[in-house]
This record gives C-alpha cells, structure tokens and sequence, in this order.
C-alpha cells in the first residue's frame, strides 16, 4: 500500500472537485426542476413531452454539465482509493448542498437539519484519517 | 408513495451504479497521467470494461429517478436521503470490491447516517 504525499495530494484535490460539483449539479437540477414543475407521466406522450421540456432547459444543462465534471474526478479518484473512502469523504457535500440550497433556492433549513450536516461533517473528518487504498493495485 | 419508489430507485440503482464503475476503474489501474489525451486514453480502456456499461446504465436510471424526485421534493431534503446509500456502499465495498473498511472508516460512516437521519427528522 502506497501513502506518499503525492497520492493524498491528488486524492483530496479531486475530492474537493467532487465536493464542488456535485452539490452545484444537484441545486442547479433542483431549480430547472422546480421551474418544470410537477407532471404527470400517464402516457407516453405526456412523458416525450415532460422530457423535451427538461432537455431543453438551460438551468438542468448547466448542472448536467456540473454533475458531468463530479463524475469525471470521481471516476478517476475511484481508478486508485477505495470506494468505501471515497464515498463517505465526499458526503462533505451533503453540507454544500444545504448552503447552496439555502442561499441559491432560498428553502429553509431548520436548525435541526444544520445538525445532521454537522455531524455529517464530523463523520467525514473520522474517515478522513482512515488510509486511501487497502487493496493492491491492479498491473 | 411515488417518492418512496423514486428513493429507491435512487439509492439502489445508484449504489450499484457506483459499485460496477468503482470495480471497471479498478480493471483500468491507477490514474497518473493527467494530460488529455491519456485521460482519453483511460475513458477509452474504461469503456471496454463491461461493468462500466453495467453501471452507467444503473446510474442513469438513478439519475432520472433523481430528477423525478427533484420536481417534488426539495434539493435539501432529497440529497440527503439518496445518503441512505452509504451503509450499502461500505458493505458493497467490503464484500463486493474486497476492500479492507476498518472499525474507524466503519464509525465514519455510522457518524455519517446518524447526520443524515437527523436532516430527515429536521424537516419543516
């Protein structure tokens, strides 16, 4: 198992990325979304017609676009440290997710819920200190 | 009940989805080459991998189960519940991928779903 400065490096570099987009993509989702609104899906036209108006929004592109980048430094991230790592220590951005939502989409979020982030939090930072990778990498 | 069924979808297909691309990027090796065409080079070995395709697919029903989910629901409800996933993702890691998760990461991630259960309580 290899834990030199290098691979911490790029493993927390293309976490941070992933803290970054992810939220972005699902609040910017979460807007288009709520524009579109509501609708049902009865019938296969009714759901032509709901998927026509959500591809051509330009809010879900742009977080199409963000989630596109999340997924791209979480493939990598994935291609040398865990899963069971990488998952958790990306759940930071579950604290992202309720700022943006708060300040972007202006929801309430009840102090309760800012607790849940905070010991979200806390948890990331316990698994934080565990090692990256604990299997050997593939030749 | 239709969000229940979107929930589902979401935290199932998606944690499949993310254990099938995690064991392809596996298949493919580390990553040390950041310049584009080797990164090219790598999405072009990662979509040779069969269980890349497998998990594409997962996720892309995740992700319109997600966007279902999206016109209902708010963006700070619905993220955290799809977190739901995390204690089927370290157990995916352990006995699906092989990995190694200790008693710590093990802590980390119940300090994670007791966060996540507490954001669920906290809602208005």
């Amino acid at each position: 198992m290899r834990s030199s400065g290098g691979l911490h490096f790029k493993t927390y570099l293309l976490i941070f990325m992933m803290v970054i987009f992810g939220p972005l993509g699902n609040v910017l989702l979460g807007k288009g979304m709520k524009r579109i609104g509501t609708a049902s899906m009865g019938t296969p036209a009714e759901a032509f017609n709901l998927l026509s108006r959500v591809l051509s929004s330009g809010t879900i592109w742009l977080g199409i676009g963000s989630l596109i980048t999340f997924f791209a430094a979480y493939m990598l991230v994935l291609s040398w440290a865990d899963y069971s790592y990488v998952q958790p220590a990306s759940s930071v951005a579950y604290g992202m997710v309720a700022l943006l939502a708060h300040f972007m989409l202006r929801e309430v979020v009840t102090p309760l819920r800012w607790l849940g982030v905070l010991i979200i939090c806390l948890g990331v930072l316990v698994v934080g200190h565990t090692p990256p990778r604990t299997t050997e990498p593939s030749q | 009940m239709k969000e229940v069924i979107f929930y589902l979808l979401i935290i199932g297909a998606g944690t499949g989805g993310e254990l099938c691309v995690s064991r392809a990027m596996k298949a493919v090796g580390e990553v040390k080459d950041f310049r584009p065409a080797a990164l090219l080079g790598v999405a072009s070995r990662a979509l040779r991998v069969p269980w890349m395709w497998v998990g594409l697919s997962l996720m892309g029903t995740a992700f319109f189960a997600l966007l279902a989910v999206l016109s209902i629901e708010n963006v700070s409800l619905v993220v955290p519940v799809t977190a739901l996933s995390y204690a089927g993702g370290a157990l995916g890691g352990r006995f699906f991928l092989g990995e190694q998760v200790t008693r710590r990461r093990w802590t980390g991630v119940l300090l994670v779903c007791v966060g996540v259960a507490l954001v669920i309580i906290g809602r208005r």
